[in-house]
């Protein structure tokens, strides 16, 4: 059986797992969906009041948005495994079982659990990014529509690249480190509103150490049909989202050096 | 005072343990000078935007600001989520000694919840005025930096303020034990309580920054007492007639919700000693 | 070649410590001290295929680490280890597919799944081919007597009937060898006897290599063949089980129950060497000695013909307290 396929059997063990309490997903899945709301409540008060930002309006942040959280969602579906990595699994011995199964232990986290409830997050997301998108007017031609998957999929790798690096800390720290939501929630945050907004040193921490910059400003731009206030070239801004590949290879570096640690440590 | 002495223990013990927690203290300030942080610049982006909007806005840059920053730090002060003592403590059914001891159930979980909250709160309220009060001025940001209270009047009024915000917060705290000791589940309930508690306390977005439409049911709800009013007197955008009324809804809500609280927690225990709890 | 060959196996573990207190605390975060920890000095032992072993020795001795090292998840500092060939932790998915682990306090199966989903997520995880997979889990269905508790959820199992689901599930893919970690603590009487079956019957009649840790000496005494004890990360001892017992201690127990009070030994006068009295209540006198040194008959004939004896029941001391003596002998007790 290939990984990919082993893959699906866990998700579906996971899910039948988690139908054991129907309830419990559906109403976290829900609750998800309208907790998420308040995302954008403040940038809409903050539109409210005074209008626009550096010529940006409200359906634009959504669409920064939208797509950030797109992304961070999708993520979010599998990567629980490395989520609770150093509680549920450095701390406890538990990564044991992983190493005694013949299969690659970056795998098998991944199949740890496949989160149902995080579907109210992606509708969210999904609906504020086509609800700006149409507020702005995007005309959604094949090469954009192909620009925001590829988007998205940068965007994927950058958040697992994140959670991945997360789980490596572990094998020092033993504890899960709570200040990467800094960088997966705080990174939504930051994301939605355009680079511009931001002071330098900020902006090339979004562009050059953690990119999520490079996920959302600026191929965004380029479905918005925008050039960069900031003068990025406009062949950058479609090409963007590798970084998120770039990241995520970084990360598995770390990973693996973690996994080698664990080996020799036994702890 | 020998009647107050097992709640003061209470709240000592469980003060003094928290502060122990240095690792979940300092990344709790990171947490909050990233967020902090990217608010600060946004809402410098957003005056600087549109002078007219904000010359007519309810609060000044500085003043939002230096609430942005008060509102990061004193964090920890709004109930967030039941107290995890009490969920665990309803899982496992230990809440039986709890009903055991010679004590007021109500008083001693609602000092207990008070000191967790504190001892949250005040580490992480220190590090903030180092870093927003002291570094960022001496880095030449003082424009983004926390300032101290524009007259002696807004800092006594935040002095009388903010215990009241700890005996509001402590009050709703109780109202979510309480949901969980009935529900047996801290999960949904955490969830749904979490956003109004941003949104409504201001940590979101200062509350005046809202459309004016809604300012006055904005004030007027329970949860702009936890943080809202404290910070809205410190920076001077409550005074005179305005911060006695700010004073007077944070006394009312907290009498409120304890009445409730007491009143509910009574039925929700007979209920669970009947299913031997 | 041996099945799994070890020689001269090292291992030592850097353990952090800090001063209590608070100021401990924020000393630890600017200077971390260390003390290293030998777990093994210098292990060498090597298994044929088909063996049971058992391996014992107090909290600390090595016992985990070595049965990590042998499983390919932990690297030794020195030293040779070949399973099947291969060296456990640099060939590590391909030298895990042919072993089974179980720990006895941990689950490899899933919580909230039923027991035969788990087994059929397993087997593709193992990628079992699909004919051999039934045929295998009937087998092993069957032998541990898991037919009932297929469509349960895992955490509905009792203790008993988990540890059999693990066995199963740990040999499911047909590995050559299989390490339990304390396969029966917490178990009750009759789920060890189960287990204890079933893994016999594994070993002989699946010629499965069978290593065993355990604190629980009924296991020992019920398996294994041969018994290797660890203690401060050294092999104290490597032979068949018998031998151990003869040689750690040769030890008799008599105990003699007379008409009247029993007598004071010393009282006797008899020339008995190397016999000891452990203990002396009512009518009852428990005595201990060596054989080679006092034959049994004599001291028998010797105490019937001082006084009146009512009954006599020769013993060994209880295989707990023949591994503490050992123990003691090599300076290995817990600390």
């Amino acid at each position: 059986m290939n990984s990919f396929h082993l893959i699906l059997r866990y998700f579906s063990a996971s899910l039948r797992s988690q139908l054991q309490y129907p309830g419990s997903a559906i109403m976290l899945g829900i609750g998800a969906f309208l907790t998420t709301i308040i995302d954008m409540l403040a940038a809409w008060a903050l539109f409210d009041r005074f209008g626009q930002v550096q010529g940006w309006g409200l359906g634009h942040i959504a669409v920064f948005y939208g797509v950030v959280s797109t992304s961070f969602a999708l993520t979010d579906f599998f990567t629980r495994g490395f989520d609770v990595f150093g509680g549920e699994f450095v701390k406890t011995g538990a990564f044991d079982r992983i190493l005694l199964r013949p299969r690659s232990p970056a795998l098998q986290l991944v199949g740890y659990e496949f989160r149902l409830s995080r579907f109210g997050r992606l509708a969210q997301a999904l609906l504020v990014l086509f609800v700006g998108a149409a507020v702005v007017g995007v005309d959604w031609t094949p090469d954009k529509v192909l620009l925001l998957a590829w988007t998205i999929t940068g965007g994927v790798a950058l958040f697992t690249g994140l959670l991945v690096l997360q789980a490596s800390f572990a094998f020092w720290t033993t504890e899960s480190l709570e200040v990467f939501n800094v960088l997966t929630y705080g990174g939504i945050q930051a994301a939605q509103f355009p680079l511009s907004l931001y002071a330098a040193w900020f902006r090339n921490f979004l562009i050059f150490v953690v990119p999520l910059g490079c996920v959302a400003y600026y191929p965004v731009l380029a479905i918005l049909d925008q050039p960069d206030p900031l003068g990025a070239p406009d062949w950058w801004l479609p090409t963007a989202p590798a970084m998120g590949f770039a990241f995520l290879a970084a990360s598995f570096l770390a990973w693996r050096a973690g996994i080698s640690r664990y080996t020799s440590t036994g702890s | 005072m020998d009647a107050a002495r097992p709640y003061l223990a209470a709240f000592s013990s469980r003060f003094l343990l928290m502060l122990q927690y240095r690792a979940a203290a300092i990344a709790g300030f990171a947490t909050q000078c990233w967020w902090g942080g990217i608010k600060v610049m946004i809402y410098a982006a957003f005056f600087a935007a549109a002078p007219g909007a904000a010359a007519a806005s309810p609060m000044t840059l500085a003043q939002v600001i230096t609430y942005t920053w008060l509102a990061q730090a004193l964090l920890a002060l709004t109930p967030w989520s039941a107290d995890p003592e009490v969920a665990l403590s309803v899982r496992t059914g230990s809440v039986a000694y709890d009903r055991l001891r010679p004590v007021d159930t109500y008083s001693l979980w609602y000092v207990r919840g008070a000191a967790w909250m504190a001892s949250r709160a005040v580490p992480r309220a220190a590090l903030m005025v180092l870093g927003a009060g002291l570094v960022l001025p001496l880095i030449g940001l003082s424009d983004w930096a926390w300032k101290p209270p524009p007259t002696l009047a807004a800092a006594a009024a935040f002095a009388v303020s903010l215990p009241l915000a700890l005996a509001l917060s402590s009050a709703f705290l109780m109202i979510v034990n309480i949901i969980v000791a009935a529900t047996l589940t801290d999960r949904g309930v955490n969830v749904l309580f979490n956003s109004l508690i941003i949104v409504f306390s201001g940590n979101l977005l200062p509350l005046a920054l809202y459309p004016d439409w809604a300012q006055t049911a904005l004030l007027m709800q329970p949860f702009a007492g936890m943080m809202d009013i404290p910070l809205r007197l410190y920076v001077g955008q409550l005074s005179g007639t305005g911060a006695l009324a700010g004073l007077g809804l944070q006394v009312f809500w907290t009498s409120a919700l304890i009445l409730l609280g007491r009143w509910a927690m009574a039925r929700v225990m007979r209920r669970l000693e009947v299913q031997g709890g | 070649m041996p099945q799994i060959l070890v020689e001269d196996l090292a291992k030592t573990y850097r353990v952090a410590e800090r001063d209590p207190g608070l100021l401990g605390a924020v000393k630890g975060l600017v200077h971390r001290r260390h003390r290293t920890v030998q777990a093994l000095r210098d292990v060498s032992f090597s298994l044929e295929a088909g063996e049971l072993l058992g391996f014992i020795g107090p909290n600390g001795a090595g016992k985990s680490t070595t049965i990590k090292i042998l499983s390919g998840i932990l690297k030794p500092d020195a030293g040779v280890v070949r399973v099947n060939g291969r060296v456990p932790f640099t060939d590590r998915i391909a030298h895990v597919s042919r072993i089974g682990v179980v720990f006895g306090q941990r689950t490899q199966l899933w919580w909230d799944l039923p027991v035969a989903e788990g087994f059929d997520l397993l087997a593709d995880i193992y990628r079992v081919e699909p004919a051999r997979y039934r045929a295998n889990r009937d087998e092993l269905v069957a032998l541990l007597r898991l037919e009932r508790v297929l469509d349960q959820p895992v955490r509905q199992l009792s203790l008993g009937q988990r540890m059999r689901a693990e066995i199963a599930a740990a040999l499911l893919h047909e590995p050559d060898i299989l390490f339990l970690d304390e396969p029966t603590i917490g178990l009750d009487a009759p789920s060890k006897l189960a287990v204890r079956e079933v893994v016999r019957r594994l070993n002989r009649a699946r010629g499965v290599t069978v290593l065993l840790t355990t604190h629980d000496m009924h296991d020992i005494e019920a398996l294994a063949q041969r018994v290797i004890v660890i203690g401060h990360g050294q092999v104290l001892a490597d032979s068949p089980f018998e031998t151990l017992r003869a040689n750690v201690l040769a030890e008799r127990r008599l105990v003699v129950d007379f008409a009247h009070e029993a007598p004071d030994l010393a009282s006797m006068a008899l020339a008995l060497p190397g016999v000891e009295v452990r203990r002396r209540k009512g009518q009852t006198l428990e005595l201990a000695f060596d054989p080679a040194r006092t034959p049994t008959p004599n001291l028998i004939t010797a105490l019937a013909a001082a006084h009146e004896v009512v009954d006599i029941h020769v013993g060994e001391p209880a295989i707990e307290e023949v591994i503490a003596r050992f123990y003691d002998l090599h300076g290995a007790g817990e600390a």
